[in-house]
């Protein structure tokens, strides 16, 4: 392979990443979809994201809601609660590589709802939850 | 005698250094994603290989939270912490909190309780509310910062 030829490809395997790359949008589309298979006609709501933030759901004892660490601003750093150490804030306006990651998005809504919700969250809740935090908490 | 005092200086800061070295690992951003998202990513050589394979077991109930992997990620971190693990009981805890070692009660019995339950600290498990430049990996006694703003002594 000639040196041109290789740097073809390497700009085709570069290229082919940033057109993949996730995005909020993006990410909200994908749960959107497939909320919609089990509801037709399903809309993401930043309100009902902001409910489903906010509840005091009372499963843990030590995170009963969402706000215990990520405090009830989407723009703002939160401190876990037990650790105290800073978790940068959930708005992409604040923090850009939120919501770039589908993987880290999985891991982080599998962890998160089992422990403060005590299950997995639906496809409808986390696009809810992404369009809420996606408008800077303001719904 | 000024020599047995300079020779006993130079034990001290010697051994002082190598307990500040030991914590010293390659980078693997694996591990320290992964296991310091909630808090800071522990040195390995803080506990035994044993603890660590029990910890890395439970994490569906990680000191009452929810901090699984899937099973790969799991596997190349276990490797990792396994291979620079304690080799030695003084810092081994049957309950896997690196505050219950021995090594640990001991190199903090000197922290007052009023240190430990200041709202800077709260939780043993907030090394770097003192230590404020470990996640550098400097833990060495000079760099420490109590929470009313002075240092060690």
């Amino acid at each position: 392979m000639t040196a041109r030829k290789i740097g073809i490809v390497i700009l085709f395997i570069v290229g082919s990443g940033v057109v993949n790359a996730d995005t909020p949008p993006s990410l909200i589309a994908g749960y959107t979809t497939e909320a919609a298979r089990a509801t037709p006609g399903f809309a993401p709501s930043a309100e009902r994201g902001q409910n489903l933030f906010n509840r005091k759901w009372g499963v843990s004892q030590t995170m009963p809601a969402c706000t215990s660490c990520h405090t009830e601003k989407p723009m703002a750093e939160g401190k876990h609660v037990v650790t105290s150490k800073r978790i940068a804030p959930l708005a992409p306006a604040a923090n850009p590589e939120r919501f770039t990651s589908p993987a880290k998005v999985e891991k982080w809504f599998r962890r998160n709802c089992q422990e403060v919700i005590g299950r997995e969250c639906s496809a409808a809740e986390k696009a809810d939850f992404i369009q809420f935090v996606s408008k800077g908490g303001r719904v | 005698m000024k020599s047995l005092m300079a020779i006993l200086l130079i034990a001290f800061a010697s051994s002082a250094l190598a307990d500040s070295h030991k914590l010293a690992v390659p980078a693997n951003p694996k591990w320290q994603t992964e296991c310091g998202s909630c808090h800071m990513a522990y040195p390995p050589q803080l506990l035994t290989a044993e603890n660590w394979r029990q910890m890395m077991k439970g994490l569906d109930r990680h000191f009452g939270a929810n901090a699984t992997l899937d099973a790969k990620e799991n596997a190349e971190i276990l490797a990792f912490l396994e291979r620079y693990a304690a080799r030695d009981q003084r810092y081994s805890a049957n309950t896997l909190r690196i505050s219950d070692t021995a090594w640990f009660q001991r190199k903090h019995r000197e922290v007052s309780n009023s240190a430990w339950s200041h709202a800077k600290v709260k939780n043993r498990a907030n090394c770097t509310a003192c230590h404020v430049t470990a996640e550098r990996g400097d833990w060495s006694e000079r760099s420490i910062r109590m929470p009313d703003g002075r240092h060690w002594e």
